[in-house]
């Protein structure tokens, strides 16, 4: 007995509102915290966030303070996630606990009332009609009818007839609904957690590999990037097959794989290569409307799916998304390739693709055309000297010079994104179309096979929410009772709602002006 | 740029209203009603012509889609779009509930509103959209949460209103919405202050300079320490202020001959439509919106979680209102601490912490 009376009160504990009220106070206030820390940040970026906040001398402490509590990176830890827990237990008991009484009510049929109860109802109405028993009934039938109840008939030893029905019955389990679609998602999040993962991968074009990077690796920690570097190196000699680098490696592949993932690093099954990427602006501005990469997936050396990746529009294989996240320029601009389209003066066209230093000839001419340098983002100072004006390629230009053999030669910037630099002094123009090679595409990569269980969960959120708020459960009784006396019958109505009576109320009293109308 | 014509008007007409809705509390005149009636509704229809004039400039800019150019990109146009829902919510409760004192409530909420788009100095310029914000899903996640704030703006209004009539000082519930009241007066007047600074400094309008270098620059973030300590003085006498005098706010609120059941319904039902509309369009739209955009449908970021907790206060209001049967002080102060939520979630966000939502904050 005493087992029992200690499961009652753990049940009673998990069924309180009061403990519901305590976890949301709870899960809102330390994630008031969680706002104000910027999560798995580095340690100078919160010093100066505290500093602000409580001064130089405190904000050293109240860092390792924070730090041992876990508010670092507190979304993750185990006391939130406790919280979170505690939450759907929370949610799962209050609700398997009102759901029977609430069962009841909704499974409860109709029942015809007594006058008295009837005018104890919320909304109700009471008036005399003329005319035929019959008539008046089959009227108030189909009143009934018209606002969307199928009505019963119960007769009385003394001939008062009562139509009653109701509808909607099955809205109170709207809340219950609810309720279950926020376990749902919590259910997807978790599958989520435990059976994907979410990865970041920066791409350089014409570049291909198979390893992505856990969003979750922390890398400021120098000891877990050279044990990173050393298992990419370990894969790039194995021309990144595992197998290949886990029999160098003197393992089993699956112990490789799983020394890789502890790293950090999410082997794939395939190769991901980008074969371009670029940036659309707006208008001469460096704001850009629309950036993109030209994705190919190789499934066992065979190129299977080839799509250009935007934002908004990710690419999908196996379970895994790739998105458009983000993009920058490499540190080693030397293999950049410059893709050019040559027009002579006679009309001629060609296209060129070159690197820095190499030359080619304008067709049908005597001149030679290199290449002297590239710059990524060209602008020019005041003394008229170029410059490069940001970290992106946000204006990529290349400096020929043009020589015929004869005098001394031409040097000439010329930009991509300006087509009037593409004319050269002898007529023929030469038009950059591309820089290629020296950019890198950032993609953020997941695979969540939870993902449908939380848009599962959101859809039925969604119309949990629309029938526990929007839709009522109602009732309504109509009585007509012969009058002997003044040969008339005497009509009453009483109804009720679970919710928005007035809306109701407005319904019935306009079917109550109808019946007296129509009864004259 | 015809829509900014309409657009003044329209700010015009909401001030107006004001003043001739307080007049018309003060006098009880049914031609001062209707006249507060017509400026609300002419400012309505001006503002809602100014939208469609902006939605078109934008959409022949863009030369993108129709939906896609709706005017819900930058905290500006969420600002006037979040003020007419607000006038449309109001002019719906006002021929419902057939009661105009209630304006005198609502419209100063409009044009504080539109007064802080000109204090705060923000862009309004059309602008072009960054790629992520280049989606179908901003049309319905940006429309229901604002529909939304809305909503939860008239609970709030009505919430404080409860809260001013019915209570007195000595009780908790007083003290409440008195230094609530308080704090948001004193952070008004510091942001006029350092917009003063401003544009003594003779920076160009719309520029993001004010709210990196001048917000509570002046005041709270004073280089000064004598200074930010003079700002904390001058806040908690505005909060004593409003403490002490808070019975004349009471007595203008009598005057409004509003019963307190019917706007202790109101806020309810304000809020019943809020949060259903909320969940659906903040919440659940917004997570699918990222999902497709960043691939990650909850991140934890500043934004989301206060949208979060504003969904658990509100939550909590429901849940308290059904299942423990709270009524009256109690619920009324969750009613109004759900709406400084809404607005820390969609002001202070921005203005104060940073995250992926940054580009609001243009």
């Amino acid at each position: 007995m005493a087992s029992k009376s200690f499961s009652d009160r753990v049940w009673s504990f998990f069924s309180s509102i009061k403990l519901a009220i305590a976890i949301f106070a709870l899960i809102g206030l330390t994630s008031i915290v969680g706002t104000v820390i910027e999560q798995q940040a580095s340690y100078n970026t919160n010093i100066r966030v505290l500093n602000h906040l409580v001064g130089q001398g405190l904000a050293p402490t109240a860092y390792r303070v924070l730090d041992a509590l876990g508010f670092m990176n507190m979304y993750r830890s185990w006391w939130f996630l406790s919280l979170l827990v505690l939450f759907a237990v929370n949610l799962l008991v209050c609700s398997i606990d009102r759901f029977p009484a609430i069962w009841r009510i909704m499974r409860a049929p109709v029942k015809p009332l007594a006058a008295e109860q009837m005018m104890k109802m919320p909304i109700k109405a009471e008036f005399r009609l003329q005319g035929s028993p019959e008539e008046i009934e089959r009227k108030a039938a189909a009143g009934m009818k018209s606002i969307g109840f199928r009505a019963a008939r119960h007769e009385e030893g003394d001939g008062a007839v009562e139509l009653f029905a109701q509808k909607h019955a099955w809205s109170r389990s709207g809340v219950f609904i609810t309720h279950f679609s926020i376990l749902i998602i919590m259910i997807g999040a978790v599958s989520g957690i435990f059976f994907g993962f979410n990865a970041m991968l920066n791409l350089p074009e014409g570049y291909s590999t198979n390893v992505v990077f856990s969003r979750s690796v922390d890398l400021s920690d120098q000891a877990e990037n050279a044990v990173r570097a050393n298992l990419m190196g370990a894969l790039d000699s194995a021309g990144g097959d595992i197998n290949q680098a886990a029999r160098a490696a003197g393992e089993d592949a699956a112990s490789f794989k799983k020394g890789m993932e502890q790293a950090g690093l999410i082997p794939l099954n395939f190769q991901v290569l980008c074969q371009q990427f670029e940036v659309k602006y707006y208008g001469q501005s460096d704001m850009p409307k629309a950036y993109r990469s030209l994705l190919t997936v190789i499934d066992h050396g065979k190129p299977v799916l080839t799509k250009w990746v935007e934002v908004n529009h990710p690419l999908k294989y196996h379970g895994v998304t790739f998105y458009q996240s983000s993009y920058g320029l490499m540190d080693d601009l030397s293999n950049g390739i410059a893709e050019l389209d040559v027009k002579s003066p006679n009309g001629q066209s060609v296209t060129e693709r070159l690197k820095i230093g190499q030359s080619f000839q304008i067709p049908g001419t005597e001149e030679t055309v290199k290449l002297a340098e590239f710059n990524p983002a060209l602008a020019f100072d005041d003394s008229g000297k170029a410059i490069t004006y940001s970290q992106m390629m946000t204006n990529p230009a290349v400096r020929v010079e043009i020589t015929d053999g004869k005098g001394p030669g031409v040097s000439k910037w010329i930009a991509q994104r300006y087509p009037e630099t593409w004319s050269l002094p002898d007529g023929s123009t030469v038009g950059l179309k591309d820089f290629w090679g020296v950019q890198y595409t950032g993609l953020q990569v997941r695979k969540d096979p939870g993902v449908w269980i939380v848009y599962l969960g959101c859809i039925t959120l969604a119309l949990g929410l629309m029938v526990a708020f929007f839709m009522s459960h109602k009732k309504i009784w109509i009585r007509l009772e012969p009058e002997q006396k003044k040969k008339g019958t005497r009509l009453m109505i009483a109804a009720t709602s679970n919710k928005n009576r007035q809306a109701f109320e407005r319904t019935v009293e306009k079917l109550a002006l109808e019946l007296e109308k129509g009864g004259k | 740029m015809e829509s900014s014509l309409f657009f003044g008007l329209s700010t015009m007409a909401y001030i107006l209203a004001m003043v001739v809705y307080i007049t018309y509390i003060g006098f009880r005149k049914k031609a001062i009603g209707v006249t507060a009636s017509g400026l609300t509704m002419f400012g309505f229809a001006s503002q809602t012509l100014a939208i469609l004039l902006r939605w078109k400039e934008f959409y022949q800019i863009s030369g993108m889609g129709l939906l896609r150019s709706i005017p819900l990109t930058n905290l500006y146009e969420s600002l006037v779009f979040f003020v007419w829902c607000l006038i449309l919510g109001y002019l719906i409760v006002e021929f419902r509930y057939k009661n105009r004192s209630f304006g005198a409530f609502v419209t100063p909420v409009a044009a504080l509103a539109l007064l802080f788009i000109s204090l705060s100095g923000m862009s309004t310029q059309i602008e072009p959209l960054v790629p992520a914000l280049q989606s179908n899903w901003l049309l319905a996640h940006v429309t229901l949460s604002f529909i939304s704030y809305s909503a939860f703006a008239l609970s709030f209004s009505t919430g404080l209103m409860y809260l001013i009539a019915t209570t007195k000082r000595g009780e908790g519930a007083y003290a409440f919405w008195t230094v609530t009241l308080g704090v948001f007066l004193a952070v008004l007047m510091a942001m006029v202050l350092d917009f003063i600074r401003f544009k003594a400094a003779g920076l160009a309008p719309g520029s993001e300079e004010f709210i990196k270098s001048f917000l509570f620059k002046s005041t709270y973030k004073n280089p000064e320490a004598s200074m930010r300590l003079v700002s904390y003085l001058a806040t908690i006498l505005i909060i004593f202020l409003t403490w002490r005098y808070g019975g004349a706010l009471k007595r203008i609120i009598e005057g409004f001959k509003l019963q307190p059941a019917t706007l202790d319904e109101i806020t309810y039902k304000a809020v019943a439509i809020g949060f259903p509309i909320f969940t659906l369009g903040g919440l659940i739209f917004g997570a699918i919106w990222a999902d497709q955009a960043w691939g990650v449908y909850w991140s934890w970021d500043p934004k989301e979680t206060w949208s979060l907790i504003t969904w658990f206060i509100y939550a909590f209001y429901l849940h308290a209102r059904f299942l423990r049967g709270w009524r009256g002080h109690k619920i009324s102060v969750v009613a109004v601490m759900g709406f400084v939520a809404v607005i820390f979630t969609y002001l202070g966000v921005n203005l104060l912490l940073s995250g992926l939502h940054s580009y609001g904050s243009r």
